[in-house]
């Protein structure tokens, strides 16, 4: 492991991630003062310590949020510099905006446990050790992220490991060319190098494009409905809707024709993206859409499949349950089975069905809290403890420095620097990736040398 | 006449240190003990057999270079030994930066043993004796000193165990199999039995050496000559030693498909492939049989013909170590260019052998279990005599600071190639034979041959190791440097002095006067440009007459400074961490929040450092800071 800086300012979100009332981001470093001020409505440079203000954080002139910002200067300081915490209100999108606003300002946002370390090289850490290992969640969540991101967008992991192994293939030929330069192995050009290391920025530049701020906080849980357009999928969105009395917008997704509803159910947000329903057809339009609707699916966290009971038998609902599960499901997705319109058949039905799924009637509202509470356990199982926007902007930061280091590389390259000194910003990249990807040690890259060249006069 | 018992008491008194072992190790830790002022006795089994060099006659290369010259620094004694019995020197890497540049020597096998004893006989302090040590002497719990094989008791208050691959050492050749420690002598028992006794953990481990051959059935004019430098440099920084004049050259030739057809042959007899073998062996030194078999793609692979000496004929056969039957290793080496006449003089063989994992010490090389109880060399785990020797060094200073009840003396990771080394070894311990590598030291721009006396020989002048004398070259070579730094950052150079010089490098010209040291750190362009274009310059370079090793220092702080500051900024963010002390005896498993696997580890490794607990593979950041805050109260 290492530590960056100490002389940067860093900030964190000090709350659990997610919505509530409100939620406290936290700044420490001798710049958090003037970091606060330059965003904040009213001026703090005379403001003393343990002072609390009250105005608004603003982008430029858009307002951001209301909030609560308290100051206590150095000493008298749970790290022991300055710090200041600003209160704000409890919403993941305008907490990850004011966090996004105090970075570009030149804060740092905080690795793990990096408050508490500064409060102890400063002697503060008489302080309860509750306040610590608060600290400490946020590397926690950092591994429940790794498994959210896993799970939602499937091949995020797979490339954050190919990357690793670019990083590690480009490192080790340079290491090859200093350690082993008596031996009679064939070292890399410099266009060799070069394609290494283009291979290594575009790979850091695809994450950044996949992973940049805004998705991060748009995607929420992919939510894919399969059904036929009689099942009663925009009757089920609609109850939702309104029952929670959610944000709804009409989003245009990422395919033309697909519509996405969000819908926010206790502070998550889910993303409900209908389909056009799987079954066999010889059309050829139809055949498209439905190429379409396993692609929804492969890219959903939860599958939920409507069946219409109102024109189907129960073992013709059975059946189709029986074949989806077969056909479509193919990763790591939950199938959730809604069997629509019990209001319509008979009650007794109902309970024939219950061990395949949920039954119940959209248009008349039953069975709709059961559905809730079964989208949140899908991904409250998933999910471990929240953090996943803000490790999301870390990794996002991470990625950008990294972005820096490479382009520092690529320049040495083009300057002809010798590899001892190519190797210090190659160095620096490893290390920072290290947090996403796993560290790349010393014994990684001589293990990558010697199974990849005979070594050893 | 009756000679009472009681005479052993004058013949070999009590010591303050006993070395167990005449290698590398042994050697630089009875030398470095007894420089300090303790009385030490090295015992070892065979007194003809002092600082062998059991491998290839070569000292240094890439990162063991910069060891030596470190030991050099220090005050040890590898160094002017390696100078003194090297036949050719080779400054390696010289196209990379100044961080890679590695000395290598080529030494006459017999004058470097022959050096050795002579510097140690020559220093007072140290006595000699030949016998096996076959235990320790412990009374009480206490070390009191060893036992040796022929009966006697020997009392010290400390004792240094550098056994090489002498402990249980098996030789395979072939479907043959036979005890021994190195090639025509033999093993040691008895040490590694009381150790496990004692609580130890021990394990085996394996290396090989090829074998060696007639020069006089050579042909060299099918192979390749590898001359030494043309301006042979040396290892040791002191005066004591002069570069050498005359120089002899290695040569290089090819094995090829015919070889390894032999050499497959005599795969089913191979006690690498039979199943013998079962320990581990270095991963960057694989016999010839293992390369032909893991990379089968490749139709050759290069043998380094290494002369042994000034005036022998023998010829080590770099390249080519096996365990194969002697007969295949013959007819294997008959299919070689230049060898199809060849005569072999011994054959080559793997040796397996008890070592000790080194996770069992302290940075001091002390044993956590035994006081007073040091290991160096590769009873540790390590390979390579540069390793050994910086390693008994460290124990030899060490053991001598123990008995005088001052505080140990432990380098760090930014100061020395032995600090990287002696923290991997006792942090993250070894699966296989350790060998320094550039890349495990994170401040490798720091860690450069040309300035270990700088980093180094205050450090060890002020525990009373490196000579006054030493210090005083290494101040002068301070002041030297500083004074041309400070010339070049003062005197401006024009246009037209410079221009033609930077058009002939592909740099840019300039078009009004600039500092000289500003144009010095662009690619490509020397202080020797410098002073060739501006003639003032020169003249003040001259004028102030300094040594050649203060005009490479001056030109390579200037040229990197960049750098080498920022590389200064890294350690200095490590070393805070160092700064951190953990008590010895924290009870981890006490701090609930600690990973179950950290407290394992933590339990096992007992670091001194938050830095050092950082380093614990298995040991998260959320530990450290678990850590910190245990600390913190």
């Amino acid at each position: 492991m290492k530590f960056e800086n100490p002389d940067d300012t860093i900030c964190a979100l000090s709350t659990p991630q997610g919505v509530g009332a409100i939620s406290l981001i936290r700044l420490s470093g001798k710049d958090c003062l003037s970091i606060v001020n330059s965003v904040f409505s009213k001026s703090l440079e005379t403001a003393g310590t343990h002072t609390a203000h009250f105005g608004t954080i603003k982008n430029d002139k858009q307002i951001l949020d209301e909030v609560l910002v308290t100051i206590f200067k150095n000493p008298q300081s749970f790290t022991g510099e300055d710090l200041v915490e600003i209160g704000c209100h409890g919403s993941v999108y305008i907490q990850a905006q004011i966090l996004k606003l105090l970075i570009s300002k030149g804060a740092r946002l905080a690795g793990p446990g990096e408050f508490s370390m500064r409060a102890f090289f400063n002697g503060k850490m008489d302080l309860s050790q509750t306040e610590a290992v608060a600290d400490l969640i946020a590397s926690g969540s950092e591994k429940a992220h790794k498994l959210a991101v896993h799970q939602m967008r499937g091949g995020f992991s797979k490339e954050i490991s190919e990357l690793r192994q670019e990083l590690m293939n480009f490192a080790s030929l340079i290491e090859l060319e200093l350690d082993f330069s008596e031996e009679d192995v064939e070292f890399a050009d410099r266009t060799q190098l070069e394609n290494l290391i283009n291979l290594v920025d575009n790979k850091i530049n695809s994450l950044l494009d996949s992973f940049s701020y805004g998705n991060a906080i748009k995607n929420g849980v992919p939510v894919a409905i399969v059904g036929p357009p009689n099942a009663g999928k925009s009757t089920l969105l609609n109850a939702l809707l309104n029952e929670d009395k959610a944000i709804v917008s009409d989003i245009a997704g990422t395919t033309r024709d697909v519509i996405e509803d969000v819908v926010v159910l206790d502070g998550i947000e889910f993303r409900f993206i209908d389909t056009a329903g799987i079954r066999d057809t010889t059309d050829v339009i139809e055949n498209l859409g439905i190429k379409r609707s396993y692609d929804q699916i492969k890219l959903a966290r939860i599958v939920l499949l409507m069946v219409d009971l109102a024109g189907s038998s129960v073992l013709d609902a059975i059946e189709q349950v029986k074949s989806f599960r077969e056909d479509a499901i193919s990763g790591g997705q939950s199938l959730v089975c809604v069997f629509n319109k019990i209001d319509e058949v008979d009650e007794n039905i109902g309970e024939s069905l219950k061990s395949e799924g949920l039954v119940i009637s959209a248009k008349s509202k039953l069975g709709l809290t059961e559905l809730r509470e079964k989208l949140l356990q899908e991904v409250g199982e998933e999910e471990g403890e929240g953090g996943v926007v803000v490790t999301n902007i870390r990794h996002y930061e991470i990625l950008q420095k990294c972005q820096v280091s490479v382009e520092k590389v690529k320049l040495g390259l083009e300057a002809q620097i010798t590899g001892d000194l190519l190797a210090m910003d190659i160095r620096e990249t490893m290390n920072l990736l290290g947090e996403i990807t796993g560290e790349i040690s010393s014994d990684d890259l001589l293990g990558n040398i010697f199974a990849n060249f005979c070594i050893g006069k | 006449m009756n000679v009472p018992r009681e005479t052993m008491k004058n013949m070999l008194p009590e010591y303050d240190v006993i070395v167990v072992g005449g290698g590398h190790a042994g050697c630089e830790a009875a030398f470095s003990a007894a420089k300090m002022g303790s009385n030490v006795l090295l015992v070892t089994m065979n007194l003809q057999n002092i600082a062998q060099m059991s491998c290839n006659p070569a000292m240094g290369g890439v990162a063991k270079g910069q060891i030596v010259r470190e030991i050099d620094a220090l005050g040890g004694g590898s160094g002017i030994v390696t100078d003194k019995s090297a036949i050719q020197f080779k400054m390696l890497n010289l196209s990379k930066g100044p961080a890679m540049w590695s000395p290598r020597t080529q030494n006459d096998r017999m004058r470097f043993a022959e050096e050795w004893r002579l510097q140690l006989e020559r220093t007072e302090n140290v006595h000699f004796w030949q016998d096996m040590v076959n235990g320790l002497l412990i009374e009480d719990g206490k070390l009191k000193g060893v036992k040796t094989v022929i009966g006697m008791e020997i009392k010290s208050k400390a004792v240094v165990l550098t056994n090489g691959t002498f402990l249980n050492g098996l030789i395979h050749l072939g479907e043959k199999n036979f005890s021994g420690g190195r090639s025509g002598e033999g093993a040691s028992y008895g040490i590694t039995e009381q150790l496990v006794d004692l609580g130890f953990e021990t394990g085996r481990m394996k290396t090989g050496t090829p074998p060696r051959v007639d020069g006089r059935s050579l042909d060299y004019s099918k192979m390749e000559e590898q001359p030494g430098d043309e301006n042979p440099n040396k290892f040791s920084y002191s005066d004591h030693t002069d570069s050498l004049s005359k120089q002899r050259s290695c040569y290089i030739t090819y094995t090829n498909p015919k070889t390894h057809k032999v050499l497959k042959g005599g795969f089913d007899r191979s006690p690498m492939f039979n199943g013998s073998i079962k320990s581990k062996g270095p991963r960057y030194c694989p016999s010839i049989e293992d390369k032909i078999n893991r990379f089968a793609e490749r139709d050759r692979h290069q043998i380094f013909v290494e002369p042994e000496g000034w005036e022998t004929v023998e010829i080590y056969v770099n390249g080519f170590s096996t365990s194969l039957p002697e007969e295949v290793q013959y007819e294997a080496l008959k299919t070689i260019p230049g060898f199809e006449n060849v005569k072999m003089f011994r054959p080559g063989y793997a040796i397996e052998y008890d070592y000790f994992p080194p996770t069992q010490l302290t940075h001091s090389l002390e044993t956590k279990l035994v006081d007073n109880l040091f290991f160096a060399g590769q009873i540790n785990g390590t390979t390579g005599y540069e390793e050994a020797a910086s390693q008994g060094l460290m124990a030899g200073i060490n053991v001598h600071l123990k008995l005088q009840g001052k505080e140990p003396f432990i380098l760090g990771r930014s100061d020395a190639y032995i600090g990287v080394l002696i923290d991997d070894l006792i942090t993250k311990g070894t699966e296989e034979p350790y060998r320094m590598f550039t890349s495990r030291a994170e401040f490798r721009i720091l860690l450069r041959q040309d300035n270990a006396d700088l980093r180094l020989t205050n450090l060890s002048h002020q525990i009373g190791l490196a000579s006054t004398e030493q210090l005083d070259k290494v101040n002068l070579k301070i002041e030297q440097t500083n004074a041309l730094k400070s010339i070049l950052k003062k005197t401006s150079v024009a246009p037209d002095e410079i221009n033609s010089i930077l058009e002939s490098k592909n740099s840019s010209v300039i078009k009004q006067k600039q500092k000289a040291n500003s144009l010095l750190v662009r690619p490509h362009i020397s202080m020797s440009d410098m002073r060739s274009a501006s003639e003032f310059l020169d003249q003040k370079i001259k004028d102030l007459d300094p040594t050649q090793d203060a005009l490479i220092q001056a030109e390579i702080q200037i040229k990197y400074d960049g750098y080498i500051s920022r590389e200064q900024e890294n350690a200095l963010k490590l070393n805070r961490l160092e700064e951190v002390k953990i008590p010895p005896h924290t009870d981890y498993s006490t701090l609930s929040s600690l990973s179950a696997e950290a407290v394992e580890k933590l339990t096992e490794i007992k670091p001194v450092t938050i830095g050092q607990a950082s380093r614990i593979s298995g040991v998260s950041p959320s530990d450290v800071s678990i850590l910190l805050v245990y600390l913190g109260r």
